[in-house]
C-alpha cells in the first residue's frame, strides 16, 4: 500500500470507530486528540484494527508514533508496504 | 479450545462477547437459563410482554452531538448505531418526599429550577457539586474508598435534599446499605440526572435481541441451557470448565459475571478470602391497567417516594419495607405512538432471608398480600389506579436470585467491586455487576472494560 491508500485506510478505520466524528478533513500534523475526541478504548481500536484488517503488529511501545496521522502514515509505511489494497 | 468462555448472557456478558467475536476470538457464551438477559430480561405471559429488571436506560444522549461519556464508549465500542437502540426520552420523573416535591427530565435546568425553588439555599451549593464531579474519571477507577454522603455532606448542608438526592441513585444502583462509594455516586449521578432516562418502545428486549444478534452474525457462539457446575483449575489457571450436563469446555480465557463469590463458589481448591454478598433486594409488582396512566392523571415516568423526611435504604427486617419505593410507568417516555396496555410497576426494598424461609403456600399468599400493600403505599403519591386494574405479575427477591444467581437475589451484587476485574486464578476475570458499575449501561462497559484489558492485547 502506498502512503495514500495507508492513509485512507486509517481514514477509514477512525470513522468505524467513531462514526459521530468527522474524520474527512483531518489536519495531517495535528495530533487526532486535539482533533478528534478519543479516549485510550477508542485509540486501542486503533490498534486492534489495524491488526485485524491488515495483520499489522504494533506493539505497546510504539503506540506514541500513532499520534497524528502524519506520523502514523510514516510509523506504517514500510509495514504495510506489501500488502494489497 | 475457544479463545475466550464466557459465563453468563447478560448485558455484560453480551457486550464482552461481542467485543471479542468482532477482532475475531473464538468465543462461547454459556447460559444457564432459558433465556438470555440475567437480571435485565423479558418474559411472555397470558399474550403480553414484560420486562423484568429494567425500569429505564440511563446515560441517554439528549444532545447528539456528545462526543463523550458512558453511551458514546458503548456505541462506539460495540460498533452500534445510536439509532439501533431506539431510545425514547422520558417525559419527566420525581422524587417524592411528604412536604416537598422534586421534578426532573433530561433536562438538567429543570433540576436546577426545582432546587432553587424548593431549597434556596442549596442551588449554589448544588452547582459547585456537580461542577465537581462532571470531571470524575470513571475509567481511572483505583479503588480509593471514599463515602458519598461524607462528601455531598461537605456541599450540601440541608439534610432533606441530600436524602432526596441519594434516594434514586441508591434505588437504581446501591450495593451497600444508606451509602455508596463516591466515584459509583459520581457516575451514577450524571448518569441519571445530567443525561437521564429512556426506554425502547419494545422495552429491554430489543437491547438484548441486538446484542445477540450483532454478537452471532460476528460468529459468537450462544449456548442456553449450559450451567457451569464447576470451574476446574490445574496450579493457578483454569483447565476448563465442567457444565452441569457433565460435558467439559475448555478456554484460554474465562470471563465471568456470575458475581464475584458465585464464581469463586464453583472454582475448586484453595480460595481467596471471602468476602461479604449483597443483601440488597427488591420486590417488584407489575399492574397492567385497562387504560394509559395519562387518563388517569398520571404523566410521570418514574416516581420515587419516601413517607418521611430520612430516607432508610436498608435490607428490611419484615418481608418489605413500604417506607420507600419506585413507580415506574413504562407509558410515560415519549414514543412516536402509545403503547396500548397501560403498566405501572412498583419496587420496594425486600428482605430475601425472609420470602426464603415461607413455604409454597405461604409464599403464595404474601405475594398476594404484598402486591396489594406496595400498591396502597403507592397510590399515597400517584392517582389511585386500582379500579383500572386487569392483570396482575410480581417478583420477590427468590425470582431475582433464580434469574441471576446472585446471593440474596442482590441486584446490585457485592458491596465491594474489584475494579480490576482479577481472581486467584490467572486466566479467569469477572464483569458484570460484582465488576464495577451498575445498570444497564454500567455493565455493558464492565464487560467491554474487562475484555479489553485481560483478552485482547496479545
Amino acid at each position: 500500500m502506498t502512503g495514500a491508500e495507508i492513509k485512507e485506510a486509517v481514514i477509514e478505520i477512525l470513522s468505524d470507530i467513531a462514526p459521530d466524528e468527522d474524520c474527512s478533513n483531518l489536519k495531517e500534523d495535528v495530533a487526532f486528540r486535539d482533533q478528534l475526541e478519543l479516549d485510550s478504548m477508542d485509540f486501542l481500536d486503533i490498534v486492534m484494527e489495524l491488526r485485524k484488517r491488515y495483520r499489522v503488529q504494533i506493539p505497546e511501545e510504539d503506540y506514541p508514533a500513532l499520534a497524528s496521522m502524519a506520523s502514523t502514515v510514516t510509523y506504517l509505511e514500510p509495514l504495510m508496504k506489501d500488502i494489497e489494497k | 479450545m475457544y479463545d475466550a468462555v464466557i459465563i453468563g448472557a447478560g448485558m455484560s456478558g453480551l457486550a464482552a462477547g461481542i467485543r471479542l467475536a468482532h477482532f475475531d476470538k473464538k468465543v462461547c457464551i454459556l447460559e444457564k437459563h432459558t433465556t438470555i438477559g440475567g437480571l435485565n430480561s423479558f418474559y411472555r405471559v397470558n399474550g403480553r410482554n414484560y420486562d423484568v429488571g429494567l425500569h429505564a436506560v440511563t446515560n441517554y444522549l439528549s444532545d447528539r452531538a456528545t462526543k463523550r461519556g458512558p453511551m458514546v464508549r458503548l456505541l462506539r465500542q460495540l460498533r452500534i448505531k445510536w439509532e439501533e437502540l431506539s431510545l425514547a426520552p422520558q417525559v419527566g420523573s420525581t422524587i417524592a418526599f411528604p412536604n416537598v416535591r422534586l421534578d426532573f427530565t433530561n433536562d438538567f435546568e429543570l433540576f436546577e429550577q426545582q432546587v432553587a425553588q424548593e431549597f434556596p439555599a442549596q442551588i449554589d451549593n448544588l452547582r459547585r457539586l456537580v461542577a465537581d464531579l462532571i470531571d470524575y474519571d470513571d475509567l481511572g477507577q483505583v479503588g480509593i474508598e471514599t463515602s458519598a454522603r461524607e462528601v455531598v455532606g461537605r456541599y450540601i448542608d440541608d439534610p432533606l435534599l441530600v436524602e432526596m438526592i441519594f434516594c434514586p441513585l441508591l434505588y437504581y444502583g446501591g450495593a451497600r446499605e444508606r451509602d455508596m462509594e463516591w466515584g459509583q455516586f459520581s457516575v451514577m449521578f450524571r448518569s441519571i440526572f445530567l443525561e437521564g432516562f429512556s426506554r425502547p418502545f419494545k422495552g429491554v428486549r430489543l437491547i438484548l435481541k441486538n446484542l445477540v444478534r450483532k454478537f452471532k452474525s460476528l460468529g459468537g457462539e450462544l449456548r442456553l441451557r449450559a450451567g457451569v457446575d464447576r470451574i476446574v483449575a490445574q496450579g493457578d489457571h483454569v483447565d476448563r470448565l465442567v457444565l452441569e450436563d457433565g460435558s467439559e469446555i475448555e478456554g484460554r480465557r474465562v470471563l465471568s459475571s456470575a458475581g464475584w463469590r458465585e464464581t469463586m463458589r464453583l472454582c475448586e481448591g484453595p480460595l481467596p478470602e471471602d468476602v461479604p454478598s449483597g443483601q440488597l433486594s427488591f420486590i417488584e409488582t407489575i399492574s397492567v391497567l385497562d387504560t394509559d396512566p395519562k387518563n388517569l392523571g398520571h404523566d410521570r415516568t418514574i416516581v420515587f417516594f419516601n413517607d418521611s423526611d430520612q430516607f432508610c435504604y436498608e435490607k428490611p427486617d419484615g418481608l418489605v419495607d413500604l417506607r420507600s419505593g419506585v413507580i415506574c410507568s413504562p407509558n410515560n417516555f415519549a414514543y412516536d405512538e402509545p403503547m396500548g396496555d397501560g403498566m405501572i410497576r412498583i419496587t420496594a426494598l425486600a428482605n430475601y432471608d425472609r420470602w426464603a424461609r415461607l413455604d409454597s403456600e405461604a409464599y403464595r399468599l404474601e405475594k398476594l398480600r404484598w402486591y396489594d400493600r406496595s400498591v396502597a403505599a403507592a397510590v399515597e403519591f400517584m392517582p389511585d389506579f386500582r379500579s383500572r386494574v386487569v392483570d396482575v405479575d410480581m417478583f420477590t427477591p427468590i425470582t431475582i436470585h433464580r434469574f441471576t444467581g446472585h446471593d440474596n437475589g442482590a441486584v446490585y451484587g457485592a458491596p465491594d467491586k474489584r475494579y480490576d476485574g482479577r481472581t486467584h486464578l490467572n486466566n479467569l476475570y469477572v464483569c458484570g455487576t460484582d465488576q464495577g458499575m451498575v445498570g444497564i449501561i454500567g455493565s455493558i462497559i464492565s464487560g467491554i472494560t474487562v475484555a479489553n484489558a485481560y483478552c485482547l492485547r496479545e
